[in-house]
């Protein structure tokens, strides 16, 4: 699971989290979450943004709030989340217990150029959802912690925010679907059944 | 006075009891806030009611995501704001476009009649273009007894036709805040 640099390859962390996801929803934030959520597997229950760079967590939040009685997990990067920190204090305040937010933390904004992040210059955002007031947090760079932070995800005693520190090489891509009608209708289906498409 | 006048008075004076029952109508579970003196009331209503998730914001752009997430999980919801709050949400509307989805806002206006601050001039006149050129059908209603009529038509614009919409209730209504120099 490490790449040559001795840090995580994401991808291989993102299979390592999605492996026997049962009912979990996945929100990917864009750029490279959505491409290696698509990588392990495209299905119904992924939701990879092709845009609204910020709001991945506050997708999520609203995910949650509506299906409490599932787990709702959002991958995103380390640029994407800092353009949406007050998101933390939001979430923080709402609590919902079956929201995790995990960071793949490359500290570089790698569909732009491989421009650093404020991450890179020391901007632990894991202790800012601390300090925003999430419950629990975690910072993963090892292998050998990504089994906790799988479990976590799944134990629903969120929310949880974990950075998970990660090599900057760009991989392959894997595009998902790229008609949002069609993202949005599916994953509703697999949530709501065939009522999603009719009249409320 | 007329007869109908004379009836049309309180319930003009109780717009924002009006939203309330109106959202609930709906049966809106997410209330997204970003507070404005107009909405107090109606968001005070909200926060008492236990079938609602009042969701307060950093800023106005987190409710059109809390918004879209909503959706995909099968509530409805709705946000509430000021007219400089429209300004936060531009880029974060193309969710609404790129994946179809309900957005209905309700929009108090400043900058709009009789203003006091000149900060809220150029958001508030830019508000209604702003919400249209990212694609939101807008109405508005500038009599109390227009508000309740204009919200429940642009939150079935939303629901029905899957798209963003806002009602902008202007300042004509709520009142221009003077600063204690009226």
């Amino acid at each position: 699971m490490l790449a040559a640099s001795g840090k995580l390859d994401r991808r291989e962390l993102c299979r390592a989290l999605l492996a026997d996801r049962g009912d979990l929803l996945v929100v990917a934030g864009l750029g490279a979450p959505a491409w290696d959520i698509t990588a392990v597997g495209d299905r119904a229950e992924n939701f990879p943004l092709w845009g609204g760079m910020g709001g991945a967590a506050m997708i999520g939040l609203g995910l949650a709030l509506a299906q409490p009685a599932r787990r709702v997990l959002v991958i995103t990067g380390d640029g994407e989340m800092l353009m949406g920190l007050g998101a933390l204090a939001t979430i923080a305040v709402q609590r919902p217990a079956n929201l995790s937010i995990v960071v793949q933390d490359n500290e570089h904004y790698g569909e732009t150029g491989m421009q650093e992040t404020h991450t890179r210059h020391g901007v632990d955002l894991a202790g800012m959802a601390k300090a925003a007031g999430f419950p629990r947090t975690m910072l993963v760079t090892r292998p050998e912690e990504v089994p906790a932070l799988r479990a976590a995800i799944h134990a629903g005693e969120g929310p949880l925010f974990a950075v998970a520190k990660v090599d900057p090489s760009t991989l392959p891509l894997v595009l998902p679907p790229r008609e949002g009608a069609y993202l949005q209708a599916r994953l509703r289906e697999a949530v709501l059944g065939p009522a999603a498409h009719h009249q409320l | 006075m007329d007869r109908q006048v004379m009836e049309s008075r309180p319930a003009a004076a109780d717009w924002p009891d009006g939203l309330y029952e109106l959202l609930k109508t709906h049966r809106i579970r997410q209330v997204a806030v970003v507070p404005d003196a107009g909405h107090a009331r109606l968001i005070r209503r909200c926060l008492a009611d236990n079938g609602m998730r009042v969701v307060s914001l950093t800023t106005e752009e987190e409710g059109i995501a809390l918004l879209q997430g909503a959706w995909l999980g099968g509530d409805k919801g709705v946000l509430l704001m000021q007219s400089s709050g429209v300004g936060n949400c531009v880029n974060m509307l193309s969710l609404a476009i790129t994946h179809r989805t309900p957005m209905p806002m309700i929009v108090t206006m400043r900058g709009d009649f009789g203003e006091f601050n000149p900060a809220q001039v150029p958001m508030g006149s830019a508000t209604q273009a702003v919400l249209e050129a990212m694609g939101a059908l807008v109405r508005r209603a500038d009599r109390p007894e227009d508000v309740v009529p204009t919200a429940d038509a642009t939150i079935r614009l939303a629901f029905n036709t899957f798209r963003p919409t806002a009602t902008l209730i202007g300042q004509r209504v709520i009142g221009a805040k003077t600063f204690g120099k009226d």
